[in-house]
Formats: structure tokens, sequence, C-alpha cells
């Protein structure tokens, strides 16, 4: 039984932010590891990036972006309504060391995802440079947060309506020219920018990372739904990664596993926002 | 009564049939996930009952992995005294009702039963069943004999038939008994891998909740190497012996080019989807399952039946089974490969895939194969398939669906200090199930390498056993 302490909607009612009672995940889990949770009896199993933990209060904080039916279910609950399942930590948490100069690109929701390795690094004693962005401005999230754990932050939306008109990766190309100091590079997004990311990083031959997404089930290594190719080898993402070096994926696989299942989901989310209009006009 | 009479009923009795168990015609099932068999009524229990000769020497209980007291058993069950038949299994069996279901009786206790000599054995699984269902449909709870409190606390790493046995056991004598398990539900391979309409979960939740009023706590959602590692289990949750029935769930490939097309699953993805997700009831469950039209499955295990027949039944037209032995070696029960038969599943034996095909969405839509024979005999003893040259053909499909087997999750020994696994990443133990660390007994699976459900339970039942020994020594 896992309560919603504390809910918060941003980025226009696309993002949610949950605080989850969860003491003995909280006191386990290191910047780059998951949960999988599951809502309610029928729901599915659904990965989540723990990005703060509270070990002595016993709470960890999520976020999610609401994209399909069981992201919608939960951004419709309230504090102290309880979550089924919460199952973790899991996967290999991010290996964090001093390096020098570390730039950590956000993108969207990745931007909660990368939050804690930021400060990570930061907390490491490295140099940290943070690129963050969004399509438009109220859709970058957590700027303040990110703000507080690096050197150096760069803010860009693709329409222009807040800091750098342009993409994460225009300003990551800059950056990449103008100093030599930078020992490693990590990118957080959807599939196109982390892709888009690692070629940009890849002439000037720094050492990328990515976390990546697939579809998963158990997160324990026992179904075998996650598998990535890296580097030619198949590995399953919920036990070896969810970090990877980003020029040895492979982004297209990647990419069309994870649109496998997307006429049910279609299907199970019209069903969804059916029910719920039909419940609300009573 | 005259001579005559009295001599046809002795000759009727000799050759009083099998009997037949009542189950769902082909056409049917393969549109539901309703169990196939019905199971016997309580008239053809006590007409398979009387079939039994109450051998003082029984050929069948040495065949039984947990002895269990068959003869005296069935002569309840013969008597009518269907409750007092429940009892005596569960003396040493604390899982009847999924044994008399999924046990390869034709291997274990009706393989040594003397009537199979020279007529058809015993139903000693289909009585079995029978009894537990009687039991459980009809019965009321009774606490059955409990020891005292010990004060000591045992933890269980895994609610498999191996973990469920052994918790039982030691609650009997005692002992405070937790069950961690990773996934949400309780009950292991019996709850995320045997479809329902050979296991119905209902059964396996009636059990579970059967260890849970004789007092064992489980506790859900608990990864233990992740959540919880083993020391800590010890050091920070105080408990004074462990036992770690995990199972064999790390999914094998084959490693053939495609794999990783979208619609080829590994068959515990397929499976889990299926039956513990229930992704069979979706939408009204929320997780999704590919339908394909024309299925091939790897492999011809039990775990491979069970896959195409789940496929079969989320509407396939067409469901193959692809195994590189012939028909003699295939590893699954009888039961299982007759049921498969039946519903119009084709079998391509001898055949052996070669690499997948995809499309354009990255959707698998064909399979290269080659045809085997069989050479010399291999390490195990069975002839080793060998591919004839230039036999290579192309097999559309539009999903597949890998059962070639599972190994050991690396989990556990890779966050406990002390523990020694073999090569292979099965944990070593002696014969009472302990391993290199102090306090720790592994059983089922994760020692064995995956075997059936009545071998886990009894590694469970004599782990528990040298636990209890060595916690009242403590
Ligand atoms: C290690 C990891 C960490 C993640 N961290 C976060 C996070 O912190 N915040 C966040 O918003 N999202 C995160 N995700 C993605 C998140 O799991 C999906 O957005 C979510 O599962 C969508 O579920 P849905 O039912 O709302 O949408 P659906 O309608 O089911 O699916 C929408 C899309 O989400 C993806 N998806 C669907 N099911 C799964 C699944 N079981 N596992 C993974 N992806 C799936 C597919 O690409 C699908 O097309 C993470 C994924 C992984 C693998
Ligand atoms: C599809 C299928 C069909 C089968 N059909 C038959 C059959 O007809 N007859 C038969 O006799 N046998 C059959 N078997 C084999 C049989 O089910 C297994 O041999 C048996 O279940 C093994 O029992 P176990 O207790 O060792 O482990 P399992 O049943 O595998 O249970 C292990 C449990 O431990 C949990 N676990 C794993 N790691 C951790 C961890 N780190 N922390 C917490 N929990 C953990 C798992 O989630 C799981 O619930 C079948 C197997 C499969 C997969
Ligand atoms: S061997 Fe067969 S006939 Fe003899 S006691 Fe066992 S079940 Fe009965
Ligand atoms: S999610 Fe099942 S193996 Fe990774």
């Amino acid at each position: 039984m896992f309560e919603i302490l504390e809910k918060k909607q941003m980025a226009q009612g696309t993002v949610c932010m949950f605080r989850l009672k969860a003491p003995r995940i909280a006191r386990k889990t290191r910047p780059g590891q998951f949960v999988i949770l599951r809502a309610n009896e029928r729901g599915e199993r659904i990965p989540l990036t723990v990005a703060e933990t509270h070990p002595e209060q016993g709470w960890i904080r999520i976020y999610f972006q609401v994209v399909g039916k069981t992201t919608a279910m939960l951004a419709r609950m309230a504090p102290g309504e309880i979550i089924q399942d919460v199952i973790g930590p899991l996967g290999v948490p991010t290996h964090v060391d001093k390096v020098g100069t570390v730039i950590c690109v956000g993108g969207g929701l990745g931007v909660a995802v990368i939050y804690p390795i930021t400060r990570a690094f930061f907390d490491a004693g490295n140099h940290v440079i943070a690129i963050i962005g969004a399509r438009t401005k109220e859709l970058l999230i957590l700027e303040q947060e990110m703000n507080s754990v690096c050197h150096e932050l760069h803010v860009t939306t693709d329409d222009g309506s807040y800091g750098r008109h342009g993409f994460v990766t225009d300003v990551l190309k800059e950056l990449l020219e103008q100093r030599k100091d930078v020992g490693m590079v990590m990118g957080i997004g959807p599939v196109p920018m982390m892709r888009f990311l690692c070629k940009t990083t890849q002439p000037f031959g720094v050492k990328t990372m990515v976390s990546l997404n697939p579809i998963m089930v158990d997160g324990t290594g026992m179904c075998g739904a996650c598998r990535v190719r890296v580097g030619g080898q198949t590995r399953f993402c919920c036990v070896h990664g969810p970090d990877f070096d980003g020029h040895q994926v492979d982004f297209e696989e990647l990419s069309k596993r994870l649109m496998m299942y997307v006429p049910q989901e279609r299907e199970s989310y019209q069903r969804f926002q059916a029910e719920v209009a039909g419940g609300s006009s009573r | 009564m005259s001579e005559k009479s009295e001599h046809s009923h002795k000759s009727k009795k000799e050759r009083l049939p099998r009997q037949p168990m009542p189950e769902q015609p082909p056409k049917e099932r393969i549109h539901n996930f309703k169990e196939v068999p019905f199971g016997y009524s309580p008239e053809q229990a006590l007409a398979e009952a009387s079939r039994c000769l109450k051998c003082k020497k029984p050929g069948c209980v040495p065949s039984c992995p947990v002895e269990v007291d068959i003869p005296g058993f069935i002569s309840l069950v013969a008597e009518g005294k269907f409750f007092e038949a429940a009892a005596k299994i569960r003396e040493t069996n604390s899982l009847p009702a999924v044994c008399g279901r999924v046990c390869p009786q034709e291997d274990q206790c009706e393989s040594g039963c003397v009537l199979g000599k020279k007529w058809d054995p015993v139903a000693i699984g289909r009585l079995e069943r029978f009894v537990a269902d009687y039991d459980r449909l009809h019965g009321s709870f009774q606490m059955p004999p409990m020891a005292s409190p010990t004060g000591k606390r045992v933890a269980v790493v895994g609610s498999g038939p191996a973990g469920l046995t052994l918790a039982g056991d030691l609650i009997k004598k005692g002992h405070e008994v937790t069950i961690f398990e990773a996934l949400h539900e309780p009950g292991g391979v019996l709850i995320y891998g045997i479809p329902e309409f050979r296991l119905p979960k209902e059964i396996v939740k009636a059990e579970v909740n059967y260890l849970q009023k004789l007092g064992v706590r489980i506790e859900t959602d608990v990864v233990v190497g992740k959540t919880l590692t083993v020391d800590e289990l010890f050091e920070e949750e105080g408990y004074n012996a462990v036992f770690l029935g995990v199972g064999a769930g790390l999914p094998v490939f084959m490693n053939i080019p495609g794999e990783n097309l979208c619609g080829v699953y590994s068959a515990n993805e397929y499976l889990t989807r299926s039956n513990l997700m229930k992704a069979y009831l979706f939408p009204d469950y929320d997780t999704p399952i590919a339908v394909g039209r024309n299925v091939v499955v790897l492999g011809a295990g039990n775990v491979a039946m069970d896959s195409a027949r789940t496929a079969l039944r989320l509407g396939a037209e067409t469901v193959r089974i692809v195994y590189r032995r012939s028909r003699a070696e295939m590893p699954a029960r009888a039961e299982e490969i007759h049921h498969a038969e039946e519903e119009g599943i084709v079998f391509e034996l001898l055949t052996n895939p070669v690499r997948f095909l995809g499309d354009d969405r990255g959707w698998v839509k064909a399979m290269e194969c080659v045809r085997m024979e069989l050479g010399e005999p291999d390490a195990s003893g069975r002839r080793r398939p060998v591919p004839i040259p230039g036999s290579e053909f192309i097999l559309e499909t539009d999903m597949a669906i890998v059962a070639i087997g599972t190994t050991a999750n690396p989990l556990i020994p890779s966050t406990t200090s002390g523990l020694e696994t073999n090569k292979w990443g099965y944990i070593v133990t002696d014969e009472t199930g302990r391993t290199s660390k102090k306090g720790v007994w592994a059983g089922g699976d994760i020692v064995t390498g995956s075997a059936t459900v009545i071998l886990a339970m009894g590694a469970g039942r004599k782990a528990a056993r040298a636990i209890d020994e060595y916690l009242m020594s403590l």
C-alpha cells in the first residue's frame, strides 16, 4: 500500500508530480534508478524514474507525463489515495564519478529524470553544465531545481518563447566546440532527441550516456520485454541499464519496439476518456 | 448369490476401465480461458478409487517426491470419506489442487502403479484433484495441529511452490514465517506462467490463503537484492534463517538475427502478460498483448505448449510448434501434448529456426528454418539433432514465441556475500538445501534448473526440516 502524500500538476497539466510513501524504496534508491508501479487491480505495470528520495521520512518523488491510460488515470488521483503497487528500486544506479566537466541534457519530461543524476554529478565535485529544453515555455519543468544543482544552466525552447530559440542539441554543439574539457555528456529525453544528441557528440568523441525507456513488464530481468541492442548485443534495460553508452545504442530498434502496442494503447486511452467523460456528466 | 454373478462381479472389478475425465470439447475451448478438464464427479471418483488394489507394497508411493500415502487416501475416497482423504493428502502435500492438475503423473506416481504393468494405472492425479477440489468447495477450514511459538523468524524469498511448501511446514512447527515476493501477486510460476485454462488462479489463491490463515505473512512488491538484501534480512529485519526459492526465471533467447523484432516474445513475457497481467481480458485490464494470426512457438516443453495454446485462445488462426528434435524427445507432459494436438496445433518437428525476417515497421513477418536429422547421442543421452544442408525454408509468421528454457537470475547471488553458485549461476546446496552461507537455504528451480512443481515442493519440504533443526539448535 503506497499512499500519495502530495501531488502537483505542472506544464499545463501534462506533467504530474507525486510524493509517495514508500519507506523501503526511499532508503535504497540511488540516482538513475526507477520503480515500477501499478495503479490498481486491473492496471498495467509502468516504469517511472525516482527523482528524489527522503530516507528518514520514507517517501519518494516521481514525475510523469500524461501520455496514455495509466498516466492519465494516475493524474486523476488525489493525495491520500493509494497506489496499489510500487516496486523498486530497479535498474543499475547511474555511474557517478569525478570526471571534471559534465554536461547534463534534459528534454521535455527528461528533465525530471536527469535531475537526480545532475545533482549526483554536482555533489561528486564535477563542474556541471545543464541544458534543459521544451517545446514551449509552459512545458518547461524543474528549471529552479536544475539551477540549484549545476554551475551553468542553459534553457531552450523549440518555439523561442523562453530561453534560447532552438533545440538543446544546438547549445550542446556550441559548448562542445568552445570547451575541450568536457569529460562526459549525459542526455535524457524522447528517443529522437537522445538519438540526435548522440549524433551531435559523436564527432567530438565525448563519452555520451543515455537513459533508455523501452517497454517493461516485471523490471527484474524475468520477461525480456525491455531488450535493447547495444553494441550489437542484446541487453535487458531493466537489469543492465537503464543507462547505456549512447554511441552504441540501436535507436531505430528501440523506436520501433516502443510502437508495438500503439493500436491497443489508443483503444484503451479512448475508452478511458469516454468513461471519464460519461462519469463526470452524471 | 449365484456363482455366476459372483464371478461376473470379480471380473467386472478387474476390467473396470480407467475413468475418463470429462472435458471441454476442443472446438469450444480454443475460444475461452476456462479450465479444460471438468474434474471427476463423486460417482466417477468412487469408481476410479475402487480400481486401486491397496497394495501392501505399493509402487506408487516411492514414485511420489513428497510421498503422499496414496493407497491411504484412495481407500478413504472409495469409502466416500472425501474430507478425510483431503486431510490425508495434506499431511505431506500442501498444494494438492495444484499437483492434481499439473504434476506429470505419468512419470511419477502413476508410473509406479502396479495396475499399470498390465492395465491402465489408477488415475491418482485425477483423484487427488477431485479430493482437493471437493474439500475446497465443500469443506470448512480447520486449523491443523500447530506447535507452540518458538520465537524464531524465517524469511522466505519467492512464493513459488518451493517457498509456499516450506512456509507451510515451518509455520506448523511454531516459527514465524514471512514470504517476500518480487511480483505483485504470490504463487510464482503457478500465477505468472501456467495459464488459467490449465490451473485456475482461484485455486492458487485458495492455497495461498490457506497459508495466510495459518499465520504466514506475505509481502509482495519486495525484490530481494534490490528493495532489501539477504544480509539485511538478517541484520536489519532480524530473521534467523532465510530460504531462497526464487525459481529460474531468466528467459533464454536463441541469439539468432531478428530476435528483437516486434512480435518476437519470450514465453515468459507472453505468459506473464496473459496470466499475471490478464492481458487476455484486455481492454478490461490495461495490459496489452499482440495477437498473432500465424504464430510459431519455439521449443516443445510445457512452457511451449502453454504459449501455443494461449496464442490460439487469443485468436491465432494457425499455431505451429517448431522443435529441433523428434516427437519422442518432446519434454512436455503427455496430457499437454495431447490437448495441444486436439486443439489443432501443428508440430514442425526436426526443424530449427535460423533467423527472423522483419517488415519495414520492425515486425516479424517470417522465419527461416532448417530441417534437422538425429545424429549420435549427446551428453544428455538424447540423439543430437544436426542440420540437413540445403534444407532451409521460409515459414511465414507474424508472431514468434521463444520457449527454449530459462536460467538463473543473478540478482540475489550478485548482491549476497558468500553465496556459492555453479557455472550456470544456480545456487549450490547440499541435499538438505543448505547453501554456503550461514543460515541460508535454497531449493526449487534456482538449485536444480527448470524442473517441476512437485520437485520444487520436495525441495521446500527437505529444507524446512533442516531449517527447523537449525533454528532449534540456536
Ligand atoms: C526506466 C524507465 C524510466 C521511465 N521514467 C519515466 C518518468 O520518470 N516519467 C515518465 O513520465 N515516464 C517515464 N518512463 C516512460 C513511462 O513508463 C511511460 O510513459 C508509461 O509507461 C506510459 O504508460 P501509459 O499507460 O500512460 O501510456 P500507454 O498508452 O500505455 O503508452 C504510451 C507510450 O508509452 C510507452 N510505454 C507504454 N507502456 C510502457 C511500459 N510498460 N514501459 C515503458 N514504456 C511504456 C510506449 O512507447 C507507448 O507507446 C520511463 C520508462 C522507463 C523504461
Ligand atoms: C509456463 C510454465 C509451465 C509449467 N508447467 C508445469 C507443469 O505442468 N507441471 C510441472 O510440474 N511443472 C511445470 N512447470 C515448472 C514449474 O512451474 C517450476 O518448476 C516450479 O514453479 C518451480 O518452483 P519454484 O518455487 O522453484 O520457483 P517459481 O515458481 O519460479 O517461483 C519463484 C518466485 O520467486 C520470485 N522471485 C524471484 N526472484 C526474486 C527476488 N529477488 N525477490 C523476491 N522474489 C523473487 C518470483 O517472482 C517467483 O514468484 C512449468 C513452468 C512454466 C514456466
Ligand atoms: S500402486 Fe496403484 S494399485 Fe497399488 S496402491 Fe498405488 S495406486 Fe493403488
Ligand atoms: S522488464 Fe522484464 S526483463 Fe526487463
